[in-house]
């Protein structure tokens, strides 16, 4: 198995869904001639033609109220927005219309497309260029929202998002992008949208977290063990939505600790829906409330701040080590 | 509806002065925008960087015809605009830096700076978003009755998006003050003009909506203070807005890195022969009105607010970690 960085792993899936299926389309812009800001969709023009990997104007409403048209009439469109925080631009056609179409058609229109959108921080830009604002997609009914957490789910929720008959927003973390090398298979790869997995195994704590800081999750979970001989069990939730609670549920039930981790700001934030689901599906099994790591109520500093804002592992432990002796 | 206006038949009749504040002008902004890019190489600057290199001339020219009153609006390529309006290099390098006397807080860093003083509205790192809230100080302008003008500086690239279109019909409709300035520099990140319009002639685009307009060349730092002056001019006794396009080039990559696939070195410096810095003291050694000494003279004054500007940005303070949620909510209180 060749080992590869996220950035390649996206590259393979989109390269191997256009092969498998002429009916994918890559578009975006700058994503033709130049392979896209941060090189995701490299030499797909070369290998397809500019028909099938389209350069597009400015125009973010336009380049996916196109994507839901192409969609409804059978192509798989992978349109991509440069950095998430452009894609508030099209947050309307993506609301009100790619959510709800087959719902207003009563399951005779579809709408199979992929946006695709780099999100947190790790670049050390400002605001819309670093923020995590997934919970504004995860609040729509008729969207799944999917954000892997290295190169290999990278490349297998991609294809499995290609391939799903629903729109489906896929924020990859600008900070994994070139992080690490993840052994990838060539051969074909999918996961399940709407599953999440177990990244480590434990039996004191649950950790849950996905996207970028599925890392430093892991990493205190290491440093819990080591240090403290706390075995967590960490939680890599994968699909944001529809959220799949069957695995922390479980694992609380099991540990009686829970805690979140993520980027996005607190208040109102994928956290807050999986503390609503521990508390009614695992109230009587939690020994302590349950902790949560985030970022703050704030829009995200610049670089000067950013490593403050962004959940470190010493933030992660520290907040594990106060569940724990509560 | 569009008139060219050519600075060459002018050139003569400008003072010698005047000039020489042109071109001083232009060099703060150059210097400035080599010296960001050695800071950005040293990792004193960070996230993305969008450098002003090739469009001197439009920053310098334009805001020769407003007026302290008048209001800005920029983009993320913004440094140019923000010095010749007046924020001071020393404000604008430690907001780049990320500290907090930057005239952002050094919160906003390169592509957001913001100063009441000089009615800087802000750079905005989304494409067109300055457009509508141009629009909107001149509607607010136009209820208080105040004879301002609101100047809204974007790239070609902005027309594409549907924002622009409203902008030009309510600016139209509503009979609002508003100078629309678009910095023509063929290239909107990797995507030249004609991948990205069906009318390429952008005046003729804002014809549609009844918007007066003219094109001019970007380069040429008189032609764009006259059309500028013209345009203001126009603005200001029939209220009612202008669109200028300023024809130009930007020599560097997008942002600091690009591969730049979508033009040719050749072409690069096809355009640099033409740049706005270097045919300005073309024109005026020509003249007889440039000596090297004054040339010296100019550099030596640039080069030391800039050294002086770099060296207060390093000695300046990051902001309190106690402080960053401030200003998420007002301060003000309820009258
Ligand atoms: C809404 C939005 N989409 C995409 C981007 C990314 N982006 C930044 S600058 C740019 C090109 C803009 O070109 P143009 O308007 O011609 O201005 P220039 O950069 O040439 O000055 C792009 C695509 C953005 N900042 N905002």
């Amino acid at each position: 198995m060749a080992k590869m960085t996220m950035v390649q792993a996206l590259n393979l899936a989109l390269r191997q869904e256009m092969e498998r299926d002429e009916n994918v389309i890559v578009l975006g812009e700058d994503v033709g001639v130049d392979g896209g800001v941060f090189r995701v969709t490299d030499g797909l023009h070369e290998a397809f033609g500019e028909e099938r990997v389209v350069d597009t104007p400015l125009a973010e409403n336009g380049i996916v109220g196109m994507s839901i048209g192409m969609a409804v009439y059978g192509l798989r469109p992978v349109c991509e927005i440069q950095f998430s925080g452009f894609a508030y631009q099209n947050f309307h056609q993506i609301e009100n219309h790619a959510s709800r179409l087959r719902w207003r058609s009563q399951g005779r229109y579809h709408v199979p497309m992929v946006l695709r959108a780099p999100y947190g921080g790790g670049v050390r830009a400002l605001e819309h260029h670093s923020e995590s604002r997934e919970a504004f997609w995860a609040h729509i009914p008729g969207l799944k929202m999917v954000i892997p957490s290295g190169p290999r789910s990278a490349r297998a929720l991609l294809v499995s998002a290609i391939r799903d008959p629903d729109p489906v927003i896929f924020y990859e973390a600008k900070a994994l992008y070139r992080a690490f090398r993840e052994e990838v298979p060539e051969e074909e790869e999918t996961l399940p949208l709407g599953e999440s997995r177990i990244a480590r195994e434990g039996d004191d704590l649950t950790l849950i977290s996905y996207g970028a800081m599925l890392r430093p999750t892991l990493s205190a979970a290491e440093q819990l063990e080591k240090e403290d001989g706390v075995s967590a069990e960490v939680i890599d939730l994968l699909t944001i939505s529809p959220l799949d609670d069957t695995l922390f549920v479980t694992s609380v039930k099991k540990t009686g600790h829970a805690m979140i981790v993520h980027e996005a700001p607190m208040s109102f934030g994928p956290g807050a829906e999986i503390i609503a689901r521990l508390v009614e599906k695992a109230f009587y099994y939690l020994e302590v409330p349950i902790g949560r790591v985030t970022g703050y109520d704030v829009v995200i500093p610049l670089f000067a701040r950013e490593k403050d804002y962004i959940p470190s592992v010493e933030r992660i432990t520290h907040e594990a080590r106060r569940i724990l002796e509560t | 509806m569009t008139t060219n206006t050519k600075g060459t038949k002018q050139a003569g009749e400008v003072d010698r002065r005047h000039a020489l504040h042109l071109l001083k002008s232009m060099l703060r902004i150059r210097r400035l925008e080599e010296r960001c890019a050695e800071l950005y190489s040293a990792m004193k600057i960070r996230g993305f960087l969008h450098l002003y290199d090739g469009q001197e001339a439009v920053a310098v020219g334009v805001l020769e015809a407003l007026t302290k009153d008048d209001a800005i609006v920029a983009t993320y390529r913004e440094h140019g605009h923000a010095l010749m309006r007046g924020i001071p290099a020393s404000a604008i390098l430690a907001e780049m830096y990320g500290k907090q006397e930057g005239c952002s807080r050094g919160r906003g860093g390169s592509m957001h700076l913001f100063d009441e003083k000089t009615r800087f509205y802000g750079g905005n790192a989304i494409v067109r978003g300055g457009l509508p809230l141009a629009v909107g100080l001149a509607l607010a302008d136009k209820m208080q009755q105040k004879n301002r003008v609101s100047c809204c500086f974007f790239g070609e690239g902005a027309v594409a998006e549907g924002e622009f279109h409203e902008s030009m019909n309510l600016a139209a409709l509503w009979q609002l003050p508003v100078l629309f300035v678009c910095e023509n520099n063929l290239y909107a990140m990797g995507t030249a003009l004609k991948y990205s319009e069906s009318v390429m002639d952008l005046t003729s685009k804002v014809m549609s909506y009844d918007v007066s307009s003219a094109a001019v060349d970007g380069m040429d730092v008189l032609a764009v203070e006259i059309a500028a002056k013209s345009a203001v001019e126009a603005i200001r006794s029939q209220g009612k807005p202008f669109f200028l396009e300023c024809r130009t080039y930007r020599f560097r990559a997008h942002s600091m890195y690009d591969p730049e696939l979508y033009r040719t070195k050749s072409e690069v410096e096809e355009w640099k022969g033409r740049g706005p810095i270097k045919t300005f003291i073309e024109k005026m050694k020509g003249q007889g009105t440039l000596s090297d000494a004054d040339i010296e003279t100019i550099e030596g004054d640039v080069a030391r607010e800039i050294n002086e500007a770099v060296a207060f940005a390093e000695a300046c303070t990051w902001e309190p970690i106690e402080d960053v949620a401030r200003f998420v909510y007002s301060e003000r209180r309820m009258p």
